[in-house]
């Protein structure tokens, strides 16, 4: 047994040896803990096999002007619709100022395929599915899209017009492999 | 902690003497459920939520473990297993539908146990504490309920899992990707089942912790009572068993009654026909609501429809639909006034009375579809909500005068004795 002045024998400025044992000991423990915190998080994460980007291929050639079809990508529904002429100008006509999210249709479709809208079907407030894309759904005020969960209405060029919603539908990232073809993902 | 008067544990037993001086759980079952507690002589039957919420959480507990015997928690299966529960397993369907009703009636207590705390005011000090526990839990049951919905996985499981984690995309640029940590994906799919399932096992015994932490809270005071008055001396009190075992006993028998009534004549009237509809990705159903349960703070998410003060609708709604439960957080250092009763605070009743229909009010709207009158409905509803207890509740517990009181509880009870002794003289 080391007595009291053997123990207090190393003190310099009233710190021990001791008390950097301890706090080197609590430290290296606290990091450990963490170490293994991380993983245990981190495991929630979507895995390989979700995260592997899939890309789809849709044939558009059976769509008719003024018609859209549903399809999905990466398990979530996409909106392909060919937009009239009509229905491009209103969304031209719109001023910028007015929109909650400002893009022009030009930002969200690609140049010489003006009248092909394609995006998520997912609403940007709490991610159901809109209506409007089938035939005799409710399109809502703006003639695009409806979702009826939390009444948001989306223009002929699917921006954000009215309702809950903070965003326009998202335009997923694809191209044209050839004028019928396009590739999404 | 009890009263000085409560009576001390005495075995008579040899076996039970061993016991007491090895592990003496008979003695805290004694001390805290038993002779050993005296509790107020005056409750009423308000006072027996907090036993029959107990009773639900068994009741839940039991056939939840029953039935994941039978369930299979993967994407692919799990629609097609809650069916052979249904239909294969021996009295799978009883054990099925005592379970989805089960969830309702818990609801159905606890709201009442929390309407019974803000009238008699039990959330007032020194029973702060039994009221933050009371949130705490409340907020566990919701959490639990959610995902236990999630299970069948029909159209209503997945559309409320894409909506209800869609709540966390609000938050600013953390937003996504803490939703598809949630999920573990991009949209609602095994992973999310897999891990919904495992936290749903999970937290009924993390809600049976809290509640042994809610009642050892509440044992250190002991009981509040109609009156509001603390406990006095002994003729206050009774002891709990057997004056509240049997009291308790009878309201337990009143409540399974309703449940099996539920259970055999009506089981889907609370829930919703979509769920008997596999679950799809590409398609919302027309009409989506949560249970009912949820309905008054899916109403207040639903009635931001603006953006305003740089703060989308979409946050506001979320944040004005936490906040809403948040507050109840607050409430003990919300009302500063001493009396806890509304029997003797007449201002106060009425609005609590106000708060009682604003609630129904909100339920009402969260059914109905996002249009008018609904939403503006809503938005009424909400600022009434957030105003009771933000604005209403400060000023009138300053500016109320209460009505005159009693000295003890056992005085209250002598009085209203003797006007039922006269008035029943009086027709005689």
């Amino acid at each position: 047994m080391a007595s009291e002045s053997e123990l207090n024998a190393g003190i310099e400025d009233g710190v021990r040896r001791r008390d950097f044992i301890n706090i080197a000991a609590v430290s290296f423990a606290g990091v450990g803990a963490v170490a293994v915190v991380l993983p245990l998080l981190n495991q929630m994460n979507p895995s390989a096999d979700v995260l592997a980007l899939s890309t789809t291929e849709i044939d558009i050639s059976a769509i008719q002007p003024g018609q859209a079809i549903k399809t999905s990508w990466r398990k979530q529904p996409v909106f392909v619709r060919n937009l009239v002429a009509k229905e491009i100008a209103e969304a031209k006509a719109v001023p910028l100022g007015d929109l909650r999210d400002p893009e022009t249709i030009d930002q969200r479709t690609k140049p010489g395929k003006e009248n092909w809208l394609i995006t998520l079907g997912v609403c940007t407030h709490l991610g159901c599915v809109p209506l409007g894309a089938a035939e005799g759904e409710n399109k809502g005020d703006f003639g695009g899209y409806f979702c009826p969960c939390h009444g948001s209405h989306y223009d002929t060029a699917a921006r954000i017009r009215k309702g809950p919603a903070p965003k326009n539908l998202v335009v997923p990232p694809y191209e044209f492999t050839s004028d019928t073809v396009v590739t999404i993902g | 902690m009890s009263f000085p008067w409560a009576k001390p544990y005495e075995p008579q037993h040899p076996l039970m003497k061993w016991m007491d001086e090895k592990l003496p759980i008979p003695r805290l079952v004694y001390n805290a459920t038993g002779p050993g507690y005296p509790v107020p002589r005056n409750l009423n039957y308000f006072w027996n939520f907090g036993v029959l919420a107990g009773a639900a959480l068994m009741i839940q507990i039991i056939t939840g473990i029953v039935l994941a015997m039978h369930y299979a928690a993967n994407a692919g299966v799990a629609f097609n297993s809650v069916e052979h529960i249904m239909r294969d397993v021996n009295a799978g369907w009883f054990i099925r539908y005592a379970h989805m009703n089960g969830a309702s009636m818990f609801f159905i207590v606890v709201y009442l146990h929390i309407f019974r705390g803000l009238y008699y005011g039990s959330y007032k000090a020194p029973r702060e504490m039994v009221w933050l526990l009371g949130v705490v839990i409340f907020l566990l049951m919701m959490a639990t309920a959610f995902m236990g919905y999630v299970l069948p996985w029909g159209q209503m499981s997945f559309w409320g899992a894409q909506v209800i984690t869609g709540f966390f995309s609000a938050i600013p640029v953390v937003g996504e990707p803490v939703r598809e940590w949630l999920l573990g994906g991009f949209v609602p799919d095994n992973a999310t089942l897999n891990r919904f399932f495992s936290l749903h096992y999970l937290l009924p015994f993390v809600i049976l912790g809290v509640i042994i932490l809610h009642i050892w809270a509440l044992h250190i005071p002991g009981s509040s009572n109609p009156t509001g008055i603390e406990v006095k001396d002994e003729q206050d009190t009774v002891p709990f068993h057997p004056y509240y075992t049997a009291k308790d006993g009878f309201g337990v028998g009143v409540f399974l009654l309703i449940f099996v009534a539920l259970t055999f004549f009506s089981p889907n009237t609370l829930g919703h026909a979509d769920n008997y509809i596999p679950a799809n990705s590409l398609s919302t159903p027309a009409h989506i609501v949560p249970e009912w349960y949820f309905l008054p703070f899916y109403a207040i998410l639903k009635a931001f429809t603006f953006n305003f003060l740089w703060i989308d609708a979409k946050l506001w709604g979320v944040i004005a639909m936490f906040a809403s439960i948040a507050l109840l957080f607050f409430l003990p250092w919300l009302d500063s006034s001493p009396i806890k009763s509304s029997n003797y605070r007449p201002l106060y009743r009425i609005f609590f009375w106000i708060l009682v229909a604003d609630v129904l009010l909100l339920g009402w709207c969260g059914m109905q579809p996002a249009e008018q009158p609904w939403v503006i409905l809503s938005q009424l509803g909400a600022i009434y909500y957030f105003a009771h207890f933000l604005v209403i509740l400060p000023i009138v517990s300053r500016i109320e005068r209460p009505l005159p009181m009693p000295n003890s509880i056992t005085e209250a009870v002598l009085a209203k004795h003797a006007t039922d002794a006269s008035s029943a003289s009086a027709t005689a």
